[in-house]
């Protein structure tokens, strides 16, 4: 067990996986003599070369179409989009064509992709450049989508979302990426679509995943002192969704709020608590409610921005409401 | 006449082969208007009808193990690559038994066994795929190369520029193949593309560009060949724009009225299959009667493929869900 950064469990698990398996490849803007605009692939195109580690045009769209095929061509491409925002380029290629290509041609075609994509607000960085587009990806069919919280997950989904012969969304946090966390040693894997339950609680469930797994310990050592004990279910991704979980932890707690960072409106959030309220209304408490961004581009301004994203104080507010 | 380049010393039997394949891709085509409009098949259907001697040209020019990649328009590409026409038909009806499982339809054809890695609904967006595969098949040394199709309209999109650089820049065994038939559904080249000569756009990227007459299937051979040789060899990406002609309108619900009778007939009059059997006749000495048995072959095996999709089952309802992912 060591101490590490998710940017090192992260370049962990790229140098295990591109050590273990000469199919994978790594593809993106900046990834390979520049070491990645956030230094998570580190060493990489040192120790693997131009052929595996591939610096790429900024094209997003080409990026992941190109990963795409390579996949298709029995490779096991990574593809980083520098940060998740400019996903939104590669739309199409991510949509009607990596999550599709399994289904539409009856099976006959498999994707073996993960697209790395960080992102997230919080740094001033303004409205084109602080998304955080999980719950926008649930929505489409055939491709899984994790994230991670802590150092440990981030290393062994990512090793588990590369092995795996369907495509991956794994969306980091830049947030997080200096977050230090015990990280055991060896190979780690861990199967995507099983939730963690990262503080145990018998009063009420906070259901959350990436940076607002944080902000939900937060909220709960508060509540801890007011007589509140919360339970903090990360839900480590959304494709698959461990609903069961889900449904076991409110069926004890019989309180739910879902944490997100990304807008109210349309996301995961909502998701989660119409599933809730469709398998066990019954055990129910109180409504769930639902904590996220306020539906707003995010703003230069500090104080504003810090207003629209949701902070431990907003769980806590919320959590009281439910007693 | 054909510009017969006599270099090329193809066997007869390949001549008859190349005359065959665009005589199947043309009857099957010409079966299916009559079939939508009875409701055996739904959604969009975009017909090869006229553009045949592209896809066999190209087909021919190719190793078995190659890829093809495509757009919409590809019922005859899949079919120039071997596929049978049962499975395709079958395809277009939404049967269990179609080559996608009834689940692609006329858009989404692909085969693994043939390596045809799909037809795609999104114009351009199969491009970057292609240089992915070249990429795949030059990183594991296959020796493979990629023939990559798709029509003028997406010498438009922004992800041809991408593609056509990356696979410049990687130097990937890629063959961009444009299908120039003028239009882009309603709307002409000329109208559309501030470059009309369609093959200059690949000097961006010093990618050899050539154009080449899209109704003679014999030369479509030729150049392809070359392309691919030169790929196969390491030379890298090549793009062809071939100048074609579809007979009928964009999709089946478009009749086509945006393009006048004269040019209609002109481009009538250059029809790639009497071409090539108005040569087969005059200078490999084949009789009139053996062009019109293959045509009789060819035309019961459209109708062996229609009674084929006709029998198949629907797929069953359990199908739905399945093939969303290959784990869980």
């Amino acid at each position: 067990m060591a101490e590490i950064t998710t940017r090192e469990a992260i370049n962990q698990a790229l140098h295990e996986e591109l050590e273990r398996d000469e199919k994978i490849i790594l593809l993106g803007e900046d990834v390979g003599l520049y070491e990645g605009s956030f230094k998570v692939s580190k060493g990489l195109y040192a120790a693997f070369g131009e052929q595996r580690v591939i610096d790429t045009p900024i094209a997003e769209a080409g990026i992941i179409g190109m990963a795409c095929g390579a996949a298709m061509g029995g490779l096991r491409p990574i593809a980083e989009i520098m940060t998740v925002n400019f996903a939104i380029v590669a739309m199409d290629q991510i949509v009607n064509h990596v999550a599709k290509i399994h289904y539409m041609f009856g099976g006959q075609l498999q994707v073996p992709l993960v697209i790395r994509a960080p992102g997230g607000g919080g740094n001033q960085l303004g409205a084109q450049h602080s998304h955080s587009l999980e719950g926008l990806f649930m929505h489409f069919p055939g491709i899984r989508v994790v994230c991670p919280s802590f150092p440990a997950d981030a290393k062994g989904l990512l090793k588990t979302a590369i092995r795996s012969a369907d495509p991956v969304l794994f969306l980091e946090h830049e947030e997080l990426y200096g977050v230090k966390g015990d990280v055991p040693d060896g190979e780690l894997l861990i199967p995507l679509g099983v939730a963690d339950i990262k503080r145990a609680g018998r009063d009420v469930t906070l259901i959350a995943l990436s940076k607002m797994v944080y902000t939900c310990l937060e909220a709960a050592e508060q509540l801890a002192a007011e007589g509140i004990d919360a339970e903090v279910l990360d839900l480590r991704g959304l494709n698959p969704l461990d609903m069961a979980a889900v449904i076991e932890s409110v069926g004890r707690t019989r309180r739910a709020i879902t944490v997100e960072e990304s807008w109210l409106t349309g996301g995961w959030g909502g998701e989660i608590a119409a599933r809730i309220m469709e398998t066990c209304f019954d055990v129910l408490d109180a409504p769930v409610l639902r904590v996220a961004a306020a539906d707003v581009s995010a703003p230069y301004n500090k104080q504003l921005e810090q207003l629209a994203i949701p902070h431990a104080e907003d769980v806590v507010t919320r959590v009281k409401e439910l007693f | 006449m054909l510009p017969i380049d006599d270099g090329l010393k193809l066997e007869i039997a390949e001549l008859l082969q190349m005359y065959r394949d665009m005589v199947l891709l043309r009857e099957f085509e010409e079966s299916c208007p009559k079939l939508y409009s009875q409701g055996k098949m739904g959604g969009f259907l975009h017909l090869y009808s006229g553009e045949e001697a592209v896809g066999v040209g190209a087909s021919h020019a190719m190793q078995d193990g190659d890829y093809m990649i495509s757009a919409y328009r590809e019922h005859g590409h899949i079919i120039a690559r071997g596929a049978d026409p049962k499975v395709i038909m079958a395809e277009l009806f939404g049967k269990a038994t179609g080559i996608s499982r009834g689940k692609g339809g006329s858009m989404h054809l692909a085969s693994a066994e043939l390596n045809f890695m799909g037809g795609y609904g999104i114009v351009g967006g199969h491009l970057p795929l292609a240089v992915g595969l070249g990429y795949a098949a030059k990183y594991q040394q296959t020796g493979q190369v990629v023939v990559c199709l798709f029509g003028d309209g997406a010498t438009n999109q922004g992800v041809f520029h991408e593609a056509m650089n990356m696979a410049a820049l990687y130097h990937v065994p890629v063959i961009f193949i444009c299908e120039n038939n003028g239009y882009g559904i309603g709307t002409s080249v000329e109208r559309a593309s501030s470059v009309t000569e369609l093959y200059k756009k690949s000097c961006a990227y010093e990618t050899p560009g050539n154009r080449v007459d899209g109704m003679n299937v014999l030369a479509v051979y030729q150049l392809v060949r070359e392309a691919i040789a030169r790929a196969r060899e390491g030379g890298g990406p090549s793009y062809i724009e071939a100048a074609t002609y579809r007979f009928r309108g964009h999709s089946i619900s478009d009749p086509g009225n945006y393009r006048s009778p004269q040019e209609k007939k002109i481009w009538q009059e250059r029809d790639p299959i009497p071409k090539l059997g108005k040569y087969l006749q005059q200078h490999k000495g084949v009789a009139p009667a053996q062009l019109e048995t293959i045509l009789a072959e060819e035309l019961q095996r459209v109708a062996a493929a229609i009674e084929f999709a006709e029998a198949s089952p629907e797929p069953a309802a359990d199908q739905l869900m399945t093939d969303i992912y290959v784990e869980g």
